[in-house]
């Protein structure tokens, strides 16, 4: 209840005493309405220009992700984890692909790992660069949010060459990618990246000393550590408090120990700070991507275990342990072994849990995502109540509200 | 052909004349022609191609076409009235505004005078108090949007922007009272045929840019402040409360409001050309004593609106550049820095005439 205190004795201090019953205005903002990316609504009470009350609704993009995971087969889930978050898609196949790996207990070979790495951060920064566009173009500052898109364009176009796909990505596969690095994969990323970096340096001197913005995002939108824990906040919303929580550190997965990065961290968790918080981790992922490139391995870059991996044509025609693997597979479907498991990344905006149960077969018992902007819209009362109401502008920007993973 | 000429000479027609050719020649195509101009350059900013697919058969001329397919598009649409507004005010609302920013142009002086022809609508004593008073009505456009919609966002839009253009008059007057100090007249002819004159001999004009540095920067946000837009346009703040004030309009009525944005554009560039930067007179040009007068016309219309069109542009540029003020901080802008600046200003302007003196 710590937080329901908070927020009441925050609007006692901006009610300093007087009575708002008389002169309250609640307002819609949302479902449908230009600064509500993805779909909700903020029933919001007013004093004026003042925030005096908030309720969040949300539920308008509910697909039923987690019904329709329990109907399908275990691999007939990644084509719906793209549809998740879709800034990031690849970080949410990459997610659900590792736990249902954890729960098999096999690891991907490490060629398979390294490119994972590559593409998980290639997509950590085309979620920040939405992030920080959106939030920038709507207090304001337009030109900034088209050249975000532009440097987003250059890593799509990456993300494209490698699966095929912009947002129906479908990459990951149990134990391994679909597809491995296509030829002169690496020399593209490197020039991407170095024109990633030139826009970075160009918006960084447009607008993060901007006197404007910064009146604009300084002290605005802020929440305490305590308050941040207790909303079970992660990801850039939590570093921007001041904790150095990142999953790729923290429970180091993947072969990110191996790499080397720094985790930014803010002081007083306001937008600003968020702000910065997200420019400097595409830095850091920009610096991932290179040092992975350099060490990318050779080898395989799917497992060759039976089961997992769908036969060569060759042993499918040609022999008969191909041709009952890949009846099986088809016909059952992956299967898992029996059990249940909670597997936390990192994704763009924080952690990305995948919860699954098996009971043995071949259809999931249970897919039930965590995500992590659920937390946040959750706390969007107490981080607005007492500002004005142009600042859920930069406050909803800042919490990067993807409506896919918030109702799934 | 005498009669004709006797009749157009008659000071109403002759006004009425006027009116016709400054508004319907320069300040409409103008402001048309700048809506077009702020998506082409703002395009360009932004690496984006920009309005490029209207076309009559091969011609497209560049995007040129879109303003006559938005026109079209304008009137054919729907004027839909919401549920509950108020009929008569939401109906005619949009017209004020428009009203005031073609009214700027009515003493506005295009070129010099040619005997008893002068290429100005009227050169009334008050002159720019005359400005004053016509775009103090350009609240009444944004009140009455806000209050007759019945839509609780165009009531939080009407609300910023009557306050923010009632406050923001007030730093407009201040900061051009140093103006009206320096060159001892509000008439705006005397104003212009004030900046004619040179220091050091003939080295450097007098322009109100150099006589009044810092109330060119006062008046100029001031009057940015006062047409609303960025990054002063909180009053519209398409982010949070969508449109503001003329949320709900459509169809001709709100290209209404469009047009008014736009016409006051050039009239703020029309002004501060008249004010700051000599007006039509072609600096140094009294030099050449046998200039023909056609021709020092033609420059001098030529001058006022090249210098109009750098300040049209300079306003595009600072839109699709800086973020925009919260309306709290507008409000703190103009009431903690602008307020006491042009006291300051007028103050400091004083001293110095009377040292001069």
């Amino acid at each position: 209840m710590t937080d329901m205190s908070a927020l009441q004795s925050r609007m006692d201090t901006n009610a300093s005493g007087e009575d708002f019953s008389a002169s309250v205005m609640s307002i819609e903002i949302g479902p449908a309405h230009p600064a509500m990316h993805g779909i909700v609504r903020l029933t919001t009470q007013l004093d004026g220009e003042l925030i005096v009350g908030m309720e969040p609704e949300i539920g308008y993009l509910h697909r039923g992700f987690e019904k329709e995971s329990e109907n399908s087969k275990w691999i007939q889930v990644i084509p719906y984890t793209d549809r998740l978050n879709y800034v990031s898609p690849l970080l949410c196949n990459i997610g659900y692909s590792m736990a249902v790996e954890k729960l098999y207990g096999i690891e991907a070979p490490r060629r398979a790992e390294f490119t994972r790495v590559i593409m998980g951060e290639i997509s950590r920064i085309t979620d920040h660069l939405t992030c920080l566009g959106a939030a920038a173009m709507e207090v304001g500052a337009f030109t900034f949010f088209l050249w975000f898109i532009k440097a987003r364009e250059y890593l799509w176009e990456l993300v494209e060459e490698m699966t095929g796909a912009r947002l129906t990505t479908n990459w990951t596969r149990f134990g391994g990618n679909s597809m491995d690095l296509p030829e002169g994969f690496l020399s593209d990323l490197a020039d991407r990246i170095s024109k990633l970096e030139e826009i970075m340096e160009e918006c960084d001197k447009l607008l993060t000393r901007n006197k404007i913005f910064i009146d604009r995002v300084k002290d605005v939108g802020g929440i305490s550590k305590e308050d941040a824990l207790s909303f079970g906040f992660t990801g850039p919303m939590l570093r921007a408090c001041g904790i150095p929580y990142d999953v790729r550190r923290a429970d180091s997965y993947s072969v990110y120990d191996e790499l080397d990065f720094e985790i930014p961290v803010g002081s007083t968790g306001d937008c600003f700070d968020r702000f910065l918080v997200r420019m400097e981790e595409i830095r850091q992922s920009a610096s991932i991507i290179k040092q992975a490139a350099d060490k990318m391995p050779e080898g395989p870059f799917m497992t060759d275990e039976r089961m997992l991996q769908y036969p060569d044509k060759k042993d499918v025609y040609g022999n008969i342990e191909g041709l009952i693997d890949h009846f099986k597979l088809v016909m059952e479907g992956h299967q898992p072994p029996a059990g249940e498991i909670y597997m936390p990344t990192e994704g763009g905006n924080g952690e990305i849990g995948f919860y699954l149960v098996s009971d043995g077969s071949g259809d999931p018992v249970r897919v039930r995502m965590r995500p992590p902007c659920f937390n946040y819209v959750e706390a969007m009362p107490l981080m607005t109540v007492g500002h004005y109401v142009a600042d859920i502008v930069p406050i909803f920007g800042s919490i990067n509200m993807i409506g896919g993973e918030l109702d799934r | 052909m005498e009669i004709i000429l006797d009749i157009i000479m008659i000071p109403a027609v002759l006004a009425c004349i006027k009116i016709a050719v400054i508004i319907l020649l320069f300040a409409m195509p103008l402001g048309t022609v700048l809506t077009l101009m702020e998506r082409k350059w703002s395009s360009m900013i932004q690496d984006r191609v920009g309005p490029n697919r209207a076309n009559i058969g091969a011609f497209t001329g560049h995007g040129a076409l879109h303003l006559a397919a938005d026109g079209l598009k304008s009137i054919f649409k729907e004027d839909t009235i919401p549920k509950g507004a108020n009929g008569f005010l939401y109906l005619i609302a949009p017209f004020f505004g428009l009203i005031a920013a073609v009214a700027t142009f009515a003493i506005i002086p295009i070129a010099g005078p040619i005997g008893d022809f002068t290429f100005q609508v009227t050169d009334i004593n008050p002159g720019l108090l005359f400005i004053f008073a016509i775009t103090s009505l350009n609240v009444y456009g944004a009140v009455l949007a806000g209050t007759s919609s019945n839509s609780k966002f165009a009531l939080l839009g009407g609300t910023r922007a009557s306050a923010q253009m009632i406050s923001y008059e007030v730093f407009m007057g201040l900061a051009l009272m140093g103006i009206f100090m320096v060159y001892g007249s509000t008439r705006v002819s005397s104003i212009v045929d004030g900046q004619n004159e040179y220091w050091f001999g003939n080295l450097i004009p007098m322009w109100g840019i150099f006589t009044q540095p810092l109330g060119f920067i006062l008046f100029f946000t001031a009057l940015v402040a006062e047409t609303k837009r960025a990054p002063f346009d909180a009053p519209e703040g398409e982010s949070e409360i969508v449109a503001g004030y003329f949320l709900e309009y459509s169809g001709m009525r709100w290209s209404a409001f469009m047009l008014a944005e736009y016409v006051s554009l050039v009239g703020v560039a029309a002004l501060m050309t008249t004010l700051f930067f000599g007006g039509y007179h072609v600096p140094w040009l009294h030099l050449w004593e046998s200039a023909p007068q056609w021709l020092v016309t033609v420059l001098q219309i030529i001058k006022f609106s090249f210098v109009t069109l750098i300040f049209c542009w300079f306003q595009i540029q600072l839109r699709w550049t800086v973020p925009k003020f919260r309306f709290d901080q507008t409000m703190g802008l103009g009431w903690k820095k602008l307020l006491p600046l042009s006291l300051v200003n007028i103050i400091v302007t004083a001293f110095v005439i009377l040292t001069l003196a």
